[in-house]
C-alpha cells in the first residue's frame, strides 16, 4: 500500500502532434498494470470502432467527443496511477501551436515536463512545436525536462537517430535565452517506443547501446519539487475578524506560507508599509502549532495592531526586499489579442492583484531562431519581456530564487480571461 | 470549531493544503460562494474542508443541495443531520419543484431518471440566490470528461462549459474572475482520487452514511448492474428483486447509482477494497455515465456538475 509518505510525482507532455505523447501515458499506464478495466474496456471498444486491429493506446486520455472525432488532444487530461514503484498524476497535454495555453497550464505545476520528439519527421532539426514546447518548459522553469525520443521502432533502434535528436534538443535548452534567471532545469534523454513499449516500463533488448534505466524508473526516483528554503514569504489569502475573546480578540491572518519557515515570537514585517510586528500565535489546520513550514496553511496572529489586509506579504524583519511599481516581466502571452504598450491588465501576484499597466515591449522571443529580438507587441503564444507599472507595490522575488515570490498571472480586464504566465527575473542579462 | 487531531501523512496533508488554499482563495475574491452538498462522500470531505479552512469563524459561504426527490433516505437523514451539527443552514433547490413549475418535464418508463434534470434546477437556483462560484466535489479520477476540468472552471450565462475552451490556470494562481453573466464552478479535490477521499475519511476520523459500507438490501440486476428497489425505479416484468450484500461507491440519484457486491463492512475493509478495486468507481456504479461515450460531457455542456 502507499503509505502516503511521498507526494505524487507530477508530470506534463509535451512535443509536436502525433508525436506518440497520449500513446506513452498509455504505455506507462498499460505496462505498470495501472488502468482499470473499464477503462481499457473503452479503449478497445472504441478502437474496434475505428476498424483498428489493436487496441489504441492513446485513447486512454482522450477524454472529449471532438478528440476521439478529430484524433488529437485538445486540453490537457488529468490521470492518476499508482504504480509499484510511485504514484503519479499525469498530464496529458496537447500538441498543436493553438493549445499552448493548455500546455502551459499542465506544465506550470509538473515536476517533469516529456518533451517528446519523433526521430521519423526531424531530419535536420526539432520540429517548430517540439522548439516550442521545450522553450514553454525553460520559461517555467520545470524542475525536470525529459526528451523522450520516441518511435524508435520507426527508425530501426538507430543509435545514431537518437544522438541526432539529443544534440539538437541539448544545444536548444543551452542556447536559450529563456533559462536565464530560472531554477536549474535538469534535462536528460531517452529512446524509446511507446507503441512496443521499448524502454518505457519494460527494458529493451533492442537498443543496446543505451545503457540508461528505462523512463519509468528514472520517473520513479526524481524528487518532487519542494517549497523553496529561501527567506519566508507569508501571503494573507483572508482576515479572520476578532471573535471573541482570548486569542481569537485579535484578527488572524489566514494564508499558505510559500516559502521558509516561521515561528511564535518571530518579527515580521509587512511588505508593503514596512510596519512589523512579533507573531503571537500560530494556528495550522492541525491546531495550534509553535511554528508553520512552507507549504502549511497558517492562521497567524500579530501582538500589535497593524494595518495588514488580503494581499499583504510578511516577510522577515531583516528581509532586504523591496517592493517596486515598476517591474520587469518574462510573459507567456496567450491572449488572443496582442499586447501593445499602454495596455492595462490586472495581475495576480500570491493574493495581491493589482492594476498594471504595459510601459514598453522590451522584446519578444523566436522559438524558432532561439534568441530575443526588438519587438513592439506580443501575439497569440509569444514569449516576451515587458516592462509594466503596477497600481501598487508587490513584494516579488527573482523567481530563480523564489518560484513562489517570481510567478504572476496576467487577466484581462475586459474579458476577464487568463492572458499571461509571468515570471519576475532580477535583471536584463 | 477546534480542530485539535493528529498530523496527517505527508501526502494527504499536501492533497488537504492545496484544497483549502483553493476554498480560500474563491471565498475571499468571489461575493457569493456556494457549497454543494449532496451528503455524499465527497462533499462531506467539501464541508469539512471548508469548516477547517475557516475555522474559529462563521463558514462564509452559503450551503446548497440539489435534491432530485428520488435520494436514498439515509443520505438525506445524514445530510441534514451533519448541516445541523455543524450550525450550517442547508438551502433545498427541488427538482420536483422544477417539474411542477414546469421548468422541466418527468422521464418517463423503466429508465426514466431525474439526474439530467438537475441541471434545470440547479441554473435556477443559482440564479435566484445570485450565487457567482459554486463548489463541487466533482474528482478528475471519476470520469474521462472530468479529468479534462479545471479546477476553477468557466460557466456562460446559459451555464454550459466549453470543453474546448478553457481558461488556462497556471501555477496555483486562480483567476477567478468572470464575465457578466457567468459564473464559475471551482472543484477543490479535483487531485483527489476514490483512495485518497477513504484515507482522508479514515485519517480525520469523518463520519459517511452507512450506505457506503456492506448491508443486506433488496436490489435487482439491469445491465449488468444492481440498483437498489425503491419507489422511483419501475422494474421491467424480468427485473426481479433479490437480498444481496452489497455497498455503494458513489451516492447519486438513486435511479442511477447502482450498488456493488462487497463484504466491505468497516472503514479499514472498505480501504482495502478501494485499493485493490480494478474498476472505476462511475464505472461499477452509474448508469449515467454507461449511456454514450460522452455522457458525462454532454450533461456537463447543459450546466451539469
Ligand atoms: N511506430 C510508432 N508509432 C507510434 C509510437 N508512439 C505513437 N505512435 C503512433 O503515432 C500516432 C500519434 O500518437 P498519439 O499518441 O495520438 O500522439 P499525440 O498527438 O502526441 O498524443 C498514432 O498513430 C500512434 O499509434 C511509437 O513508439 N512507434
Amino acid at each position: 500500500m502507499s503509505t502516503y509518505c511521498d507526494l505524487p510525482l507530477r508530470c506534463a507532455t509535451a512535443g509536436s502532434v502525433d508525436d506518440g505523447k497520449s500513446t506513452l501515458i498509455g504505455r506507462l499506464l498499460f505496462d505498470t498494470d495501472t488502468i482499470f478495466t473499464d477503462q481499457l474496456s473503452h479503449v478497445t471498444d472504441v478502437s474496434a470502432r475505428q476498424g483498428k486491429a489493436e487496441a489504441d493506446l492513446s485513447l486512454v486520455t482522450d477524454g472529449l467527443r471532438a478528440e476521439r472525432e478529430q484524433g488529437i488532444t485538445i486540453d490537457v487530461a488529468w490521470r492518476f496511477a499508482t504504480t509499484p514503484l510511485r504514484r503519479f498524476i499525469l498530464a496529458d497535454a496537447p500538441g498543436h501551436v493553438q493549445y499552448t495555453r493548455n500546455t502551459l497550464t499542465a506544465a506550470s505545476t509538473a515536476d517533469v515536463l516529456l518533451v517528446l520528439v519523433d526521430p521519423t519527421k526531424t531530419t535536420d532539426s526539432l520540429l517548430p512545436q517540439t522548439k516550442r514546447h521545450l522553450a514553454a518548459g525553460l520559461f517555467l522553469g520545470v524542475p525536470n525536462v525529459v526528451i523522450v525520443v520516441n518511435k524508435m521502432d520507426a527508425v530501426g533502434f538507430s543509435h545514431d537517430a537518437f544522438v541526432r535528436a539529443r544534440e539538437w534538443a541539448c544545444e536548444y535548452a543551452s542556447r536559450s535565452p529563456l533559462t536565464v534567471g530560472r531554477p536549474r532545469t535538469a534535462l536528460s534523454f531517452f529512446p524509446v517506443s511507446a507503441l512496443s513499449g521499448d524502454n518505457v516500463v519494460r527494458a529493451s533488448t533492442r537498443m543496446p547501446w543505451f545503457d540508461g534505466p528505462t523512463l519509468y524508473a528514472h520517473l520513479a526516483e526524481l524528487e518532487t519539487t519542494a517549497r523553496s528554503t529561501s527567506e519566508a514569504r507569508f501571503s494573507v489569502q483572508w482576515v479572520r475578524r476578532p471573535q471573541g475573546v482570548g486569542s481569537l480578540a485579535r484578527r488572524g491572518y489566514v494564508g499558505t506560507l510559500a516559502s521558509g519557515e516561521l515561528r511564535e515570537r518571530d518579527v515580521v514585517k509587512v511588505a508593503a508599509s514596512g510596519l512589523t510586528s512579533r507573531i503571537e500565535r500560530i494556528e495550522l489546520l492541525d491546531g495550534p502549532s509553535p511554528m508553520v513550514h512552507a507549504g502549511q496553511s497558517a492562521t497567524i496572529t500579530l501582538q500589535d495592531e497593524v494595518d495588514v489586509s488580503r494581499g499583504d506579504v510578511f516577510l522577515p524583519e531583516a528581509s532586504a526586499l523591496e517592493p517596486a511599481r515598476q517591474v520587469e516581466l518574462d510573459l507567456a502571452w496567450v491572449g488572443r489579442e496582442a499586447l501593445v504598450p499602454g495596455a492595462t491588465l490586472l495581475l495576480k501576484h500570491g493574493a495581491k492583484k493589482v492594476r498594471a499597466t504595459v510601459d514598453a515591449i522590451l522584446s519578444a522571443y523566436d522559438v524558432e531562431e532561439n534568441a530575443a529580438r526588438p519587438a513592439s507587441s506580443l501575439r497569440l503564444n509569444d514569449f516576451g519581456r515587458v516592462r509594466v507599472l503596477t497600481s501598487e507595490p508587490l513584494a516579488w522575488a527573482p523567481y530563480a530564487q523564489s518560484r513562489e515570490g517570481g510567478r504572476a498571472i496576467l487577466i484581462s480586464r475586459g474579458t476577464a480571461d487568463t492572458v499571461a504566465a509571468a515570471i519576475f527575473r532580477s535583471s536584463p542579462p | 470549531m477546534a480542530f485539535t487531531n493528529p498530523r496527517l501523512a505527508p501526502a494527504l496533508a499536501a492533497l488537504e493544503e492545496e484544497s483549502v488554499h483553493t476554498i480560500r482563495e474563491v471565498v475571499a475574491e468571489r461575493e457569493r460562494p456556494v457549497l454543494l452538498f449532496s451528503g455524499g462522500k465527497d462533499s462531506i470531505i467539501l464541508l469539512h474542508l471548508c469548516a477547517r479552512a475557516f475555522a474559529g469563524e462563521k463558514l462564509p459561504l452559503s450551503v446548497m443541495h440539489v435534491d432530485t426527490g428520488h435520494n436514498f433516505e439515509e443520505v438525506i437523514a445524514f445530510r441534514d443531520a451533519l448541516c445541523a451539527s455543524l450550525s450550517v443552514p442547508l438551502i433545498v433547490a427541488s427538482v420536483q419543484r422544477s417539474i411542477d413549475e414546469g421548468r422541466v418535464t418527468e422521464e418517463r418508463g423503466p429508465r426514466a431518471s431525474r439526474n439530467r434534470l438537475q441541471s434545470v434546477t440547479l441554473l435556477d437556483a443559482i440564479a435566484e440566490h445570485r450565487f457567482d462560484a459554486a463548489f463541487g466535489g466533482a474528482r478528475r479520477d471519476e470520469d474521462r470528461a472530468r479529468a479534462k476540468e479545471r479546477v476553477v472552471s468557466v460557466r456562460d450565462e446559459l451555464g454550459g462549459w466549453d470543453p474546448k475552451n478553457q481558461r488556462p490556470e497556471m501555477f496555483d494562481l486562480y483567476n477567478l474572475d468572470v464575465a457578466k453573466g457567468g459564473h464559475l464552478r471551482v472543484f477543490p479535490i479535483s487531485n483527489w482520487t476514490e483512495l485518497d477521499v477513504w484515507s482522508y475519511i479514515a485519517a480525520r476520523d469523518l463520519r459517511v452514511p452507512d450506505i457506503y459500507f456492506a448491508h443486506e438490501r433488496e436490489v435487482f440486476e439491469r445491465d449488468g448492474m444492481l440498483y437498489g428497489v425503491t419507489p422511483f425505479v419501475q422494474r421491467t416484468a424480468s427485473e426481479v428483486s433479490f437480498t444481496e450484500t452489497v455497498r455503494f461507491r458513489t451516492v447519486g440519484d438513486a435511479s442511477c447509482t447502482g450498488a456493488v457486491r462487497s463484504s466491505a463492512r468497516t472503514l479499514p475493509e472498505v480501504l482495502r477494497e478501494v485499493q485493490d478495486a480494478r474498476v472505476t468507481e462511475r464505472g461499477a456504479t452509474r448508469a449515467d455515465d454507461r449511456a454514450t461515450d460522452a455522457a458525462m460531457e454532454d450533461r456537463k455542456k447543459e450546466g451539469y456538475f
